[in-house]
């Protein structure tokens, strides 16, 4: 294992990360605030409780969830598409390291940089509503596996991308339906039950479900199978990753 | 001793189906100085980016330190040092630290003092907090250069290294070269220019449309294939060679006033004396004879040129 060489690359993506900061949690932090207002205050007074769990609370974890995929897909993505796009990746190509650690680097910053800001939104959250965590481990096992797999998932669409358009037609045109439409903002019981149905073939459905579970355990679908959803979309990404590596797809002629 | 690097039959065919690579073979021997010429597109930097593990070969394969470049790329990378040809950099990143982060790549502990005289040796120091992207291009290339040597490297590839450089860089830039050498690296470089072949080269080897053409001793190649050409200058000038010359195949050169004959100096007879006297005996006045040795770039013409 090439420790330093995980340790560089590492390193130098949490650097990018920081000549960015501001700009990175700014947002975030003002959009979900918006949410909170628009969502937690204006609707939420008329919707009053979902499941016994006041709206704004009950929002709080499908807010934190949108945040935690936008920048871990945004970061896994830009990370390992910015060299292909300038030709330094020539010097990780022709570096003594595996794929493995080249992952465990770029994908790592990602996750930590998700983890940070969706912690800073956590934060955010309860300055407007009252926020319970029923479930610290299990919360923390979410949180954490969520942001390994989707930083993994930006990974592969940042590989898979041939320019900027491509890179930001994932994040920006499947990710926010699949969130609005996974229970981030009502219950799936509120739905036809033909919608319901179409729901379920949504993964971040289950995301939700686990983490909303973990604060105030009410959950569309148990959360032991939102948790082996999440570990399977992880094993998922893991393949995909393995095998774009060792037929060198789009990185090596 | 074995070869530092062997190549053996490799080949290279892309999607497109363009073959860059038709069975290649080349042994480079450790502490050497190897040139690599070949016009655009010879495969030049299709076999350095192999052997570096930037591109998969189609067939073949290449061996460094006795090492398979692809199954024990570890051991191989570790020592090789690559300079690109195009002046990639991330454009936030100072000059220090893009350095250090090559040496982090390798598995190499950080070593602040080596960085600094890599840094100073080639003029870079009082730049290093600088972003990269403030850089001219030739401090871009020296910064590529940096980035190479901050781990070491045994044997470094250097593709084009002079590309866009002036003048007084590249002769700093071949002083780095020769003191690398005498620190026991392995240096490989591929270029255009004929003359940084001729001047700094061991051995010289010629690619062309995938193949190599040949590989030489520097001084062996130019004598092999070196070519003379001895000028009369005339005092009055001739409109056409006469009868009694035409067994030398002489050109009239400078409008009839010059007569110019190609020999071989590898040759046992150089015909010299025979033309000499023969141009004696049909009393032409000489003003000035001189002779010139060919340069790499007509052998380089010639053997490109026979190739096609």
């Amino acid at each position: 294992m090439n420790f330093e060489a995980i340790k560089s690359i590492y390193l130098f993506e949490m650097a990018r990360t920081r000549r960015t900061l501001m700009q990175s949690v700014i947002s975030p932090v003002v959009s979900t605030s918006l949410y909170f207002i628009v969502f937690g205050a204006a609707i939420g007074s008329r919707i009053q409780e979902v499941d016994g769990v006041p709206y704004g609370a009950f929002i709080a974890p499908g807010l934190i969830m949108l945040t935690l995929l936008n920048q871990c897909i945004g970061n896994g993505s830009f990370g390992i598409y910015f060299p292909k796009f300038t030709g330094t990746i020539y010097e990780i190509l022709s570096a003594p390291i595996s794929v493995v650690e080249i992952v465990i680097g770029y994908v790592g910053a990602a996750a930590t940089k998700g983890l940070l800001i969706g912690t800073i939104i956590l934060v955010t959250a309860s300055l407007f509503v009252d926020i319970s965590i029923a479930h610290p481990f299990l919360m923390v096992l979410f949180f954490v596996l969520t942001a390994v797999s989707f930083s993994l998932f930006g990974f592969m669409i940042g590989i898979w991308a041939k320019d900027f358009e491509q890179l930001n037609v994932i994040p920006m045109l499947v990710i926010p339906p699949l969130v609005f439409l996974g229970g981030s903002f009502y219950s799936i019981d509120m739905l036809p039950p033909f919608w319901q149905t179409v729901s379920h073939f949504n993964p971040v459905l289950y995301l939700v479900s686990g983490f909303r579970w973990s604060f105030f355990e009410i959950a569309d679908v148990n959360p032991l199978i939102s948790l082996g959803i999440v570990v399977v979309f992880l094993a998922a990404c893991l393949s995909i990753t393995a095998w774009i590596f060792k037929t060198g797809y789009k990185l090596k002629n | 001793m074995a070869p530092i690097v062997s190549i053996q039959n490799l080949t290279k065919s892309y999607a497109s189906g363009f073959q860059a690579l038709k069975g290649v073979n080349l042994d480079i021997e450790e502490g050497e100085i190897l040139a690599l010429l070949g016009p655009n597109g010879a495969g030049k930097t299709t076999m350095i980016s192999i052997i570096c593990g930037i591109v998969m070969p189609s067939g073949g394969r290449v061996t460094v330190a006795g090492h398979d470049v692809v199954k024990d790329f570890r051991r191989t990378r570790e020592i090789i040092g690559l300079v690109p040809q195009e002046l990639t950099l991330d454009a936030f990143e100072t000059v220090f630290n893009t350095v250090a982060f090559s040496r982090g790549l390798h598995g190499k502990k950080p070593d602040p003092v080596l960085i600094e005289r890599i840094l100073r040796e080639l003029s870079l120091w009082d730049k290093k907090d600088s972003m990269l992207r403030h850089l001219s291009g030739g401090m871009r290339r020296r910064v590529l250069i940096a980035k190479a040597l901050s781990y070491e490297p045994k044997v470094l590839f250097l593709d084009e290294p002079t590309a866009g450089v002036d003048v007084a860089l590249r002769k700093d830039m071949w002083q780095l070269v020769e003191r690398l050498r005498a620190s026991g690296v392995t240096i490989i470089l591929t270029t255009h220019y004929i003359e940084e072949a001729e001047e700094i080269a061991d051995r010289i080897g010629v690619i062309n449309k995938g193949e190599i053409l040949l590989v030489e001793d520097k001084a062996a190649l130019m004598q092999k294939l070196g070519r003379k050409t001895l000028t009369v200058e005339l005092a009055e000038p001739v409109a056409v060679v006469p009868e009694a010359l035409a067994r030398f195949n002489l050109r009239i050169g400078s409008e009839g006033r010059a007569l110019i004959y190609d020999y071989e100096t590898s040759g046992e007879r150089t015909g010299i004396t025979g033309l000499l006297s023969a141009i004696a005996q049909e009393g032409f006045r000489l003003k000035d004879v001189s002779t010139q040795q060919s340069t790499l770039e007509d052998i380089f013409v010639e053997l490109v040129g026979e190739a096609k």
